[in-house]
């Protein structure tokens, strides 16, 4: 698809949400904050009469669902109630939407599903983990991507190109769905009300194929988890001999012509990281958020003196220090004999706790050439074992494989085992060993860990012989260059690590590699990775 | 807010029948659903309110008693009026604070009044009904424990701030997930009475089917709710009916001896799994109008009792559910 194109969906698709707020479609919008966002933001404000209610990723339940306001409370001496924001407004825009905890994002969804307010979530991430909690993206029907778009270029709305009558546009976008390997059921439906958006933005009374492609571009095509079959003749076949004597009427006839506009549309539109992903042949699942409750520090852990501080809906009042707090100040505020304690909202104490913070094992495994062929399998099973004690820990893992040219994230932060099994089976082997890669990714990871409250540590299976630098050149001698400065990363980053070397002899550099890491060095003894796993439990 | 006809969902028979035994016995204990986005749990558990029968209730009484003798003592009622209302459905949102779900001393009360009431929470709301927690595996560990405990004692007790205060907390404990975001601990898995697994539709028309109910579910609510009015009207009867006749439904010493050999075959940790297998299949005859329960009930209820109770290694690929249909084609052949 061209920019062109791409604005020109972006514009209608403001426009159907400015046509209905507080209607069934929502949008997520993934646009690092510049002029581009900024222009579409205006021309939606523009379009749009509703006053949109602000939210923030912090917001608290007080805000959002009103309450009891304390200060005013105290001040006035009789409880005054404050109407949260999801009373007062229909539509919402929530910045910096990929910060939103998956707390704040069930709360979000349940107003969703309610009814009668709509959302647009600005998501400003830049990796492609770092997005909107996927519970609530399921529940936006648009999704918009302006990445690479030029605010100067932003169109007018233009009329749709004619399109022809569609028959049961229903069946059609939900068999689109499928194709595309979109499980859940929101989507077709969100399409459906989309496009029929769409038709009344025209004057049109039904959606015709024009519309139902728009739909497809914008609802389907950005969830979209697989490349649809071409019609395989090969099935017909096998239906007919199924579906005994006579030829089964296939319910596809009717809808085949218009069908394929709309499933070139969205093909058109599919997001280039699938095709990537398609190429490697490692399909993007479901993903999951993984990441492990951040620790709030008011609920449970090791009490903390309670400390000054605001009533958020979140915290818990330590009653026994805000009246001791309160007590001096008694005759001064002018509390007679028998009245009720007089109270000011800098009394109020929080209880605070301390706990310790999750623990994430980042698997580093080197899937290459010459690793594969001596030890891959063994490496695996040592993985597997390690894993299990992960799993009996309840630590998060992640994986992260490196050949050939690179290292890759296979696997975010989870404490799913199966995932972390599946992806460990489906690792495939061969190519150079860019150790320098690997361990940069690890880094970058693990610092993102600690950015969500996990304390992360790092495991490195290699057999030690680095033979392709950061840039991708096939050198041994930059390769090992760049292998020690990485190391030096590593140890900056003050990471608890092991270096686990899987080739069939020990290899001295690697143990001067892991001196400089500041991580122990253990040679993987043949065939017994039990050993090995007390020696991980031991050196972490 | 006219909630999605329970009727009227396609498919997710499992799901369904789950949810149907616990409102013929609620003694069966909560449901657990894992499955993906957007194939009708939350749909499913919302629409519970409108199906079952209504319960009576005193109106001003905020844990829902049936009667005045109910009331727990520290219940300043007002208005003691007795009610139909429809069977509370509650949703507890993440990230809920402790004090939310059992219920705290009263802010309010304490600063305006300078009196030690008690406000309670959402425990109490969902007495005599169902509890439903999305993504339970996101829910905080300590959040869930304490559920888990409530659901099983039956009566929630809160003892903080210089409060003493219980009062009755029965409620179906249902929890829904997606098990790719991370796993529930077994002892937790265990608690929960019947756990299914739902997936998307697989065959295209039974997907156009949802979508279409859907779609015409939300251009017109009222009607679309009053076509499955009969649908709706006898699917509860005939939960009313099997709530009567539970007590007399039967189940002989050679279907004890059935659930028992099973769950020695699973291996399953102590004797709950023989316990809900019992109710489960109890409930189903009843539901279905049997005298008593037979094997072909304990058949069809074991991989939705059984499927969360076996010794989990970590490290098995099978899944449970295959194992528990491999052990009852074994010990019930």
């Amino acid at each position: 698809m061209n920019s062109q194109a791409r604005w020109a969906n972006a514009v209608r698709a403001f426009h159907c949400l400015a046509a209905a707020p507080g209607g069934a479609i929502g949008l997520h919008l993934r646009a690092r904050a510049g002029d581009t966002r900024q222009a579409w933001l205006d021309a939606f404000d523009a379009r749009c009469d509703v006053d949109p209610g602000r939210l923030h990723p912090q917001i608290d339940d007080l805000a959002l669902f009103g309450g009891l306001d304390v200060a005013e409370t105290l001040r006035l001496g009789r409880p005054v109630e404050r109407d949260g924001l999801l009373t007062r407004h229909r539509l919402f825009i929530l910045a910096m939407a990929e910060r939103a905890e998956p707390g704040l994002a069930a709360r979000l969804g349940q107003a969703l599903d309610s009814g009668g307010v709509t959302l647009i979530a600005l998501d400003e991430g830049c990796d492609a983990d770092e997005t909107l909690d996927a519970g609530l993206a399921d529940r936006l029907a648009l999704y918009l991507d302006l990445d690479g778009l030029r605010a100067a270029d932003m169109p007018c709305l233009s009329p749709l190109e004619l399109g022809e009558p569609v028959e049961d546009p229903l069946a059609q976008l939900t068999a689109l769905a499928m194709s595309l390997g979109i499980g859940s059921l929101r989507a077709p439906i969100q399409a459906l009300q989309v496009a029929a958006a769409s038709a009344a933005l025209d004057g049109r009374a039904v959606a015709n194929s024009a519309d139902l492609a728009f739909a497809a571009q914008t609802v389907l095509a950005p969830r979209a988890t697989q490349l649809p079959a071409p019609p395989p003749e090969a099935e017909e076949d096998t239906a007919e001999q199924d579906t005994a004597p006579e030829p089964a009427p296939s319910p596809d006839d009717s809808i085949t012509a218009p069908h394929d506009v709309v499933l070139e549309a969205a093909m058109a539109a599919l997001p280039p990281h699938l095709l990537e992903a398609l190429a490697k042949g490692t399909t993007p699942r479901a993903q999951g958020s993984g990441a492990g409750a951040k620790r709030k520090g008011n609920r449970r852990g090791r009490p903390l003196p309670s400390r000054h501080g605001r009533m958020d809906g979140r915290a818990r009042i330590d009653i026994v220090a805000t009246l001791r707090a309160a007590a001096p100040w008694q005759k001064l505020r002018g509390r007679v004999a028998g009245a009720p304690v007089a109270l000011r909202a800098s009394d109020i104490r929080l209880k605070r706790y301390e706990t310790r913070s999750d623990r994430l094992v980042i698997f580093a495994v080197d899937a290459s050439g010459s690793a594969a062929f001596a030890r891959l399998a063994e490496a695996k099973g040592a993985v597997e074992l390690l894993l299990a004690d992960a799993y009996a820990r309840r630590d998060h893992v992640a994986l992260i494989g490196f050949r050939g040219e690179g290292a890759n994230l296979l696997l975010p932060p989870t404490r799913s085992l199966v995932r972390t099994k599946r992806e460990l089976g489906q690792m495939a082997g061969g190519g150079g060993t860019p150790l320098a890669a690997g361990l940069r990714e690890s880094v970058a990871l693990a610092h993102s860990a600690r950015a969500r409250g996990m304390d992360p540590a790092l495991v490195v299976l290699t057999d030690g012989r680095p033979n392709i630098a950061l840039s991708g050149t096939a050198s041994r001698a930059e390769a090992a260059q760049d292998a020690d400065a990485m190391s030096g990363l590593v140890r900056a980053a003050n990471l608890s690590g092991l270096v686990i070397d899987t080739g069939n002899r020990a290899t001295p550099a690697l143990a001067v590699l892991a001196a400089k890491m500041g991580a122990t060095c253990l040679p993987l003894p043949r065939a017994d990775a039990h050993g090995l796993s007390h020696a991980v439990a031991d050196a972490l | 807010m006219t909630a999605f006809p329970f009727a009227a969902i396609v498919g997710q028979d499992e799901m369904k029948t789950a949810m149907v035994l616990t409102a013929v016995d609620p003694g069966i204990g909560g449901v657990l659903v894992f499955g993906d986005r957007g194939t009708g749990k939350s749909t499913a558990v919302r629409a519970l309110s409108d199906l079952l029968p209504p319960l009576d209730m005193v109106a001003g009484c905020p844990c829902n008693s049936a009667s005045e003798a109910d009331i727990p003592d520290w219940v300043e009622v007002t208005d003691r009026t007795i009610l139909a209302r429809a069977t509370p459905v509650v949703d507890l949102p993440l990230g809920v604070t402790e004090d939310r779900v059992t219920g705290a001393l009263d802010i309010e009360a304490a600063l305006t009044r300078g009196v030690k009431a008690f406000e309670p929470g959402l425990l109490a709301r969902a007495n005599r009904g169902y509890l439903y927690i999305d993504e339970i595996n996101l829910l905080e560990d300590h959040v869930v424990d304490l559920l888990l405990d409530v659901a099983q004692s039956g009566e929630n007790v809160v003892e903080r701030e210089g409060l003493s205060i219980r009062h009755p907390a029965r409620f179906v404990l249902v929890g829904s997930g997606n098990p790719e975001e991370g796993e529930l601990r077994p002892q937790l898995l265990d608690r929960f009475g019947l756990s299914v697994e739902v997936t998307s539709p697989k065959t295209i028309d039974d997907r156009i089917e949802v979508v279409r109910r859907r779609d015409a579910f939300d251009r017109d609510r009222a009607s679309f709710s009053e076509n499955w009015q009969g649908a709706q009207a006898d699917l509860r009867d005939r939960i009313v009916a099997a709530r009567a006749a539970l007590p007399k439904t039967k189940a002989e010493d050679d279907i004890l001896r059935d659930c028992a050999g099973l769950c020695i075959a699973l291996g399953s940790d102590g004797l709950r799994g023989e316990l809900t297998l019992l109710r489960a299949a109890r409930a189903l005859a009843a539901f279905e109008g049997e005298p008593r329960a037979n094997r072909g009930h304990v058949r069809r209820v074991a991989p939705m009792a059984l499927r969360h109770r076996l010794r989990r290694d970590p490290l098995d690929e099978a899944g449970s559910t295959s194992r528990v249909s491999r052990a009852v084609e074994e010990v019930l052949a």
